[in-house]
């Protein structure tokens, strides 16, 4: 009898732990609301009402110019959308939006780069609110799948997504990820434009997949170049993750234009998944070898236990990172003295005094409770770039995805785009899916970034 | 004392030594780490002879207690130093009794079962623990706060936060001295405590042959019980320590540092109390080495080949008893 009930109660626990693992985090949002700090404070308190979207009118008149197309859906009401959307849970699934064109990505909604995932999702669920609340044509309705940074989970979530309806993509948050949903996306003719993954193999040879943010080629000759110009180090360390696409590629172009540059590297040591958490012996060779200027390309995490550990041992070089930094200063117990004078490369500068960045910010804080990084603006771009193309395009959401991607193949190659990330110009995209953009350095100073500059 | 400094600065100029020196001491802070996680391994194999590969978990779930019960405790002023202490505290009553219940759930009823259904229920105790840590605090990564500093000011009336002890250009972290001395006291009790007492010697008892120790009035359950409650209470204090010295606190930070230890357990004979703190320490020295000296990416295979070599010389490990088995 009492094994009976064991078995029982085994099994439970089994099936327990197998739906937990098969849904990457996503069961359970009322367990998950309470604690995914990063993202979620004030959100359950803020239903953010129709009115509250409608008030930051001012990005509107970029992304939607007045082309007389208001005629598709101009009555249709925004409430249902807007009392729903920003539920803490995973998978947002608003009400449908009458006539809206399906918007899905994924990103690492749970798991160690979480605070991007969410940070885009929350930044285009933002961008989606304010048109919809607008008179623009062009609706959308918004879904985001949880891929927990993993390929395979990726894959999955794309499929999910594909399932659902998905008419237009904003493909995945992180970059190893990317690679993967990208060429589905590829194969399937649904037009992706990913806020922020990215790996120069998410666009290569894939005339559908667009970026929003710089690749990380132009990421490591933009940090070499900054850290040259500005004379802020001669003799430099890199410590970068060696499983790690977007790092490896980060760290091989800094080589290379750092060479132009006339800096030093005087170490050059690496680290994997496995043995992430000791860096006693990359720091050591950094500090044995004079390094006066450690370049990190790679993402918070380890990021943090390098600091800490750095500080552990007494070595206090100067630290540059790359846009994976971003999101360091929001971990949980996380000691800001620590990253105090660590310098970034980001396309976005939360600080700006520019009308459209403030009012994101301000909206972001109010709905989220903290400052967007990069990703969220990333995001917020996208979405207002995607309600630029189909509205120039004159779509409609009763087009099917191939119909859909060949007008934005045409749109994004040809048209320019104002938003909050990039520069007075606009930006810009070529035919392989690339953007002009130009990162904008940052420290960190007391706790916040602030623009270098 | 400053003979020491002398010598650590002439050995500075030396450059390969002073190197040397250095790469041993971070050997032995990241060892002393391994050391204190397989004493509970070894604690709970020499008794209950059975793997309990959830251990890595405990410390997981320990580390997180002490996080939020840190968190939690706002002490005034001088009490304040206390706080990590307590926390400390909490977390070890946890984990002893969160032991004690997973032994009550899910090992006991497999006393008699072949020692392969134990070994795969403790594998899936271990999944269980890691995803109901991820339902429970979520998966975003939580910095563990430093417990081992201290704060002084300096002449210019700054406040200094001061995380290790320079010796010269050396520097030794405060969080590994601690580690180091508190693994030798565990080490120290736990000898005494098998060796000396009527649980002690009852628990010895047991793993010689159950049987025969319940034929002479030792209750067997209860023992082992006991054994895993100790075995638990090492495990949280072993999570504060890991996470002071690695302060990144997700629910798998405790399954590769627990299979590293178990691995430092076998190397110094898994069952001896004094091995498993020897094979802790010199697996986090070789690993140091390896990666020092050899590649980072080849560290681990390194490591697990000498540990072959040294299986193939000394079946039982180091420090591990040749106990002959009756056919």
């Amino acid at each position: 009898m009492k094994k009976k009930l064991l078995c029982v109660l085994l099994a439970l626990s089994m099936l327990f732990v197998l739906a937990a693992c098969n849904g990457g985090g996503a069961p359970e949002p009322a367990d998950d609301g309470t604690d995914t700090e990063a993202n979620t404070p004030g959100n359950s308190a803020e239903p953010a009402t129709p009115d509250d979207s409608a008030t930051p009118a001012t990005p509107d008149d970029s992304a939607a110019p007045e082309d007389g197309q208001a005629e598709l859906s101009g009555e249709t009401t925004p409430e249902p959308d807007t009392t729903h959307a920003p539920t803490p849970t995973n998978n947002t699934t608003p009400a449908p939006v009458e006539d809206a064109f399906k918007l899905g990505g994924t990103g690492p909604l749970t798991g160690g780069a979480a605070i991007y995932g969410n940070a885009a999702k929350n930044g285009a669920q933002i961008a989606v609110d304010e048109i919809n609340a607008s008179d623009s044509a062009v609706k959308f309705e918004l879904r985001y799948e949880d891929d927990a940074h993993d390929a395979e989970k990726a894959v999955n979530a794309y499929n999910s997504l594909k399932d659902w309806g998905m008419q237009i993509s904003l493909g995945s948050v992180t970059s190893k990820p990317a690679e993967a949903t990208s060429a589905e996306s590829f194969a399937d003719s649904i037009f992706s434009l990913t806020p922020s993954a990215s790996s120069p193999a998410t666009i290569a040879g894939k005339d559908n997949v667009f970026q929003m943010c710089f690749t990380d080629p132009n990421q490591g000759t933009a940090s070499a170049e900054y850290i040259g110009t500005q004379n802020l180090g001669s003799r430099i360390a890199v410590i970068w993750k060696s499983d790690d696409v977007y790092s490896k590629g980060i760290r091989d172009t800094f080589l290379e234009e750092a060479d132009a540059q006339g800096l030093q590297v005087v170490s050059d040591t690496t680290f994997s998944d496995g043995n992430a958490t000791d860096f006693s012996v990359q720091l050591n060779d950094a500090k044995n070898n004079e390094a006066d200027l450690v370049f990190l390309p790679m993402y918070y995490e380890p990021a943090s236990l390098i600091l800490a550990q750095a500080s552990a041992m007494g070595y206090a070089p100067k630290w540059f990172g790359v846009d994976g930094m971003d999101g360091i200063l929001t971990m949980q117990g996380f000691d800001a003295s620590l990253a105090e004078g660590v310098m970034l490369l980001t396309p976005f500068n939360a600080d700006s005094t520019d009308e459209k960045t403030a009012a994101f910010v301000a909206e972001y804080e109010k709905r989220f409770g903290e400052k967007p990084n990069q990703f969220a603006a990333d995001a917020y771009d996208c979405v207002y770039a995607y309600c630029q193309a189909l509205t120039a395009a004159n779509a409609t959401s009763d087009m099917d995805a191939a119909t859909i991607n060949g007008l934005m193949k045409e749109q994004f190659t040809t048209m320019t785009f104002y938003g909050l990330t990039g520069t007075e110009s606009g930006l810009t995209w070529d035919a392989s899916g690339a953007v002009s953009k130009s990162p904008k350095g940052m420290v960190i100073t007391n706790g916040a970034y602030v623009g270098m500059d | 004392m400053n003979f020491i400094i002398q010598f650590v600065n002439s050995l500075t100029s030396g450059g390969g030594a002073y190197q040397l020196l250095n790469h041993i001491i971070n050997g032995i802070s990241l060892g002393s780490v391994y050391a204190i996680i397989a004493l509970g391994y070894t604690m709970v194999y020499g008794i209950a002879k059975m793997l309990n590969f959830a251990h890595g978990d405990v410390i997981m779930v320990g580390a997180y207690i002490c996080f939020y019960t840190f968190g939690a405790m706002k002490l005034p002023g001088p009490l304040a130093v206390c706080a990590p202490l307590l926390a400390i505290c909490a977390a070890v009553v946890v984990c002893t009794l969160l032991g004690v219940t997973i032994e009550k759930l899910a090992y006991k009823p497999l006393r008699a079962a072949p020692s392969l259904a134990v070994l795969i229920t403790a594998i899936g105790v271990s999944y269980f623990l890691q995803n109901a840590a991820l339902l429970l605090w979520s998966s975003s990564p939580k910095v563990f706060p430093s417990f081992f500093v201290f704060r002084s000011v300096n002449e210019a009336g700054e406040t200094v936060t001061l995380r290790s002890v320079q010796l010269g250009s050396l520097s030794i972290s405060f969080v590994t001295i601690v580690t180091i001395v508190t693994c030798v006291v565990i080490m120290l009790w736990l000898t005494w405590f098998t060796g000396r007492t009527k649980m002690g010697k009852a628990m010895r008892a047991c793993s010689e042959d159950k049987a025969a120790a319940q034929l002479m009035g030792i209750d067997v359950n209860a023992t082992i019980s006991l054994t895993f409650a100790i075995g638990s209470g090492l495990a949280a204090i072993a999570g504060a320590l890991l996470c002071s010295a690695y302060p990144n606190l997700v629910p798998t930070t405790g399954s590769m540092p627990g299979i590293k230890a178990f691995t430092a357990a076998v190397f110094g004979g898994i069952g001896s109390i004094p091995g498993a703190f020897l094979g802790g320490l010199l697996l986090g020295v070789l690993e140091i080495f390896a990666k020092a000296y050899i590649s980072v990416q080849l560290s681990d295979a390194v490591v697990f080949a000498v540990l072959i070599v040294v299986l193939l010389v000394k079946p039982t490990g180091l420090l591990g008893r040749t106990v002959r088995e009756k056919v």
